[in-house]
């Protein structure tokens, strides 16, 4: 059967909220939940609550990258350090720990920084290919509910939709 | 009571003031941008002069090696830390007054640093051989000492422009989205498109965006504290009379954070006329900064309080010899400048009156900086002129034009840098605007529905 794809456009938030609980408690059949986006000028949290449990993963990135980065910077220096066994250093440790701390320290920084933002372009899926439906009023003022649906349920959402007051509704037959 | 912002403004008049800023700014914009060419082009015009004569030039010479260049390098560090303090520190606190006024300092704190580098490029000399300076371990046989504050510095300083970079990225996508949909096409809008990276603001995007710019600002916080910290170190971890002192570490951070703050005044009531921005950049949020820069002042003042006392009750006499100098030597003037213009100064900002008046808040922030690179100058100069070796105490070397002019150079490619860059990108972030309106507007209706 083709999926259609269908994109919602609301005044404000609460008949967007609405139109989220109402698609999520109808079990609409040729419909899955887990294909409604949510499209927004600015980020929602009440409304992210409606969607369910989808969260973010963005930490596990940081974590990683900042443990590299910190191990790198400690054994890059160290590894430097090392050779200078070749040269006389007075009895001081050829590894200060203490010294070596504050560029570890900038390294971890670093690497945690700059994998968070890996991270966030990955778990964003950015750059990314503009949806099958787009409407540039979401980035002024309006909320949009795109969602995937086989052709039998077409119907039912938009019906979900017009009861809500969705401003206006855009269709697409996909693949 | 005054509002930050008015809670009725309209998402689609955001997006269109803001968007009207990158096109027909005010007449002062291009007046501004042509001074700043004007003051960038003698610096310029210096550094030519002294890449081809020599370092003699600029007129150091021992014992007083470093100079303004270093002088004006830490200024600019310092300054740059405005964006981390408005943009990560206001953040995490939950200071949604903020929001209209983040971006154009986290701009700040971009090219404030893009500008200290330039300092130590001028500073080495030989621009040809700038590449000695990156630390990179062991290869043409330089053995870096790790254990040097000044490779430290290399370190901080590129973790700390690299990740500010990113932060001022992260933070504009969704701005860049709202350029890209409704900027006429052109070069802009291919510049946006390929910016934004397709951010459509669907609610996957928005949850790993506020993760990714939350992390980042944790980040953001305890690394300009290091940059800065280091920075003194280059100092404090030295021998020098007047340099080798306990609190110069918090002393730098909280000067840092001080000119930081009053530039970001100066660059508040400049924007606010040029983009014609008075809705958003509005006068109780300049009376909150002009607090917070009151607030700074105070820290500002007790430290170098703290740092007199810490000399003079030392018994270090090399040092007590110094700070003398300061008070009565050739250098007396300036230093007396810095004092009133760092600690006198600031309390007209406690008097409320003043704390919305446009033009006191302009002059009040030229002096507070003016304060500032005094500060840094008389941290620089006389150390070296009274160290202690006693030929060094009849060798006070007055900075050259070169050094002069290419101070004033940084000056004009700072703000160049700036202004293109407001012209170019949003310098209000729209949906944080939008965000600060809409939270308010719930939560005056929930008031008055309360109230009945």
């Amino acid at each position: 059967m083709s999926q259609h794809h269908l994109l919602a456009l609301f005044n404000n938030f609460d008949e967007a909220e609405a139109v989220i609980s109402e698609l999520r408690s109808s079990n609409i059949k040729g419909f899955d939940f887990d294909d409604l986006t949510l499209k927004s000028p600015i980020e929602h949290h009440d409304v992210e609550t409606l969607l369910g449990d989808r969260p973010a993963k963005g930490q596990w990135f940081t974590l990683f990258g900042a443990l590299m980065g910190g191990l790198l910077g400690f054994f890059l220096i160290s590894g430097a350090q090392a050779n200078f066994f070749s040269q006389h250093k007075g009895g001081k440790p050829i590894v200060p720990i203490p010294a070596n701390f504050v560029l570890t320290y900038e390294m971890f920084i670093l690497g945690g920084v700059f994998i968070s933002v890996l991270g966030f372009l990955i778990c964003a899926g950015l750059p990314a290919k503009r949806s099958p439906l787009y409407s540039s009023k979401v980035s002024i003022d309006q909320i949009g509910i795109l969602l995937k649906a086989d052709a039998s349920a077409v119907a039912a959402i938009k019906a979900v939709f017009t009861k809500h007051r969705a401003l206006e509704i855009q269709e697409e037959v996909g693949k | 009571m005054e509002r930050d912002i008015r809670e009725d403004i309209a998402w689609a008049k955001i997006n269109t003031d803001v968007l009207k800023s990158l096109e027909s700014p005010r007449r002062l914009y291009w007046v501004i941008v042509f001074v700043a060419m004007l003051i960038f082009s003698i610096g310029i015009g210096c550094e030519v002069y002294q890449y081809n004569v020599g370092l003699g030039v600029a007129n150091m010479d021992n014992p007083h090696v470093w100079g303004l260049y270093i002088a004006t390098f830490i200024f600019w560090i310092g300054m740059s830390h405005s964006g981390t303090l408005l943009s990560a520190i206001l953040l995490l606190m939950g200071a949604d007054w903020r929001k209209p006024i983040y971006r154009f300092a986290e701009a700040m704190t971009t090219f404030s640093l893009m500008t200290a580098g330039l300092f130590v490029m001028v500073h080495l000399g030989r621009l040809w051989q700038v590449y000695y300076a990156l630390p990179y371990p062991n290869e043409r046989g330089v053995w870096p000492n790790f254990q040097s504050p000044l490779l430290w510095d290399a370190m901080a300083i590129f973790t700390y422009l690299s990740s500010s970079v990113l932060f001022l990225f992260i933070g504009m996508i969704p701005d860049l989205a709202i350029c890209r949909d409704h900027l006429h096409p052109g070069w802009r809008k291919k510049l946006y498109t390929l910016l934004s990276l397709g951010w459509e603001g669907t609610d996957r995007q928005w949850r790993n965006f506020r993760v990714a710019y939350v992390t980042v600002a944790c980040f953001l916080i305890p690394l300009a504290v290091s940059v800065h910290s280091i920075v003194a170190s280059d100092f404090a971890m030295s021998q020098q009379p007047g340099w080798h002192v306990t609190s110069f570490p918090p002393y730098f951070v909280a000067g840092a954070l001080y000119s930081g703050c009053a530039a970001i005044i100066t660059l508040f009531i400049i924007l606010r006329y040029v983009f014609k921005f008075e809705d958003y950049m509005t006068l109780p949020i300049l009376k909150k900064i002009a607090r917070l820069t009151f607030a700074i002042a105070m820290v500002w003042t007790y430290l170098n309080a703290v740092e007199f006392a810490s000399v003079w009750y030392s018994h270090d006499q090399a040092s007590k010899d110094v700070l003398i100098q300061k008070a009565t030597g050739p250098y007396a003037p300036f230093w007396w400048m810095m004092n009133f213009c760092g600690s006198v100064v600031p309390l007209v900002l406690a008097f409320k009156r003043f704390q919305t008046s446009i033009p006191v808040l302009f002059a009040v922030s030229l002096l507070l900086n003016l304060g500032m690179w005094l500060e840094r100058w008389m941290i620089v100069a006389p150390t070296f002129s009274h160290g202690y070796y006693p030929w060094t105490w009849d060798h006070d070397q007055w900075p050259s034009l070169v050094q002069w002019g290419m101070v004033f150079g940084s000056f004009g490619w700072f703000t160049l840098l700036f202004m293109v860059f407001c012209k170019v990108f949003p310098s209000v972030s729209m949906y944080e605007v939008k965000e600060m309106v809409y939270h308010r507007k719930m939560a005056l209706e929930n008031k008055t529905e309360g109230a009945h």
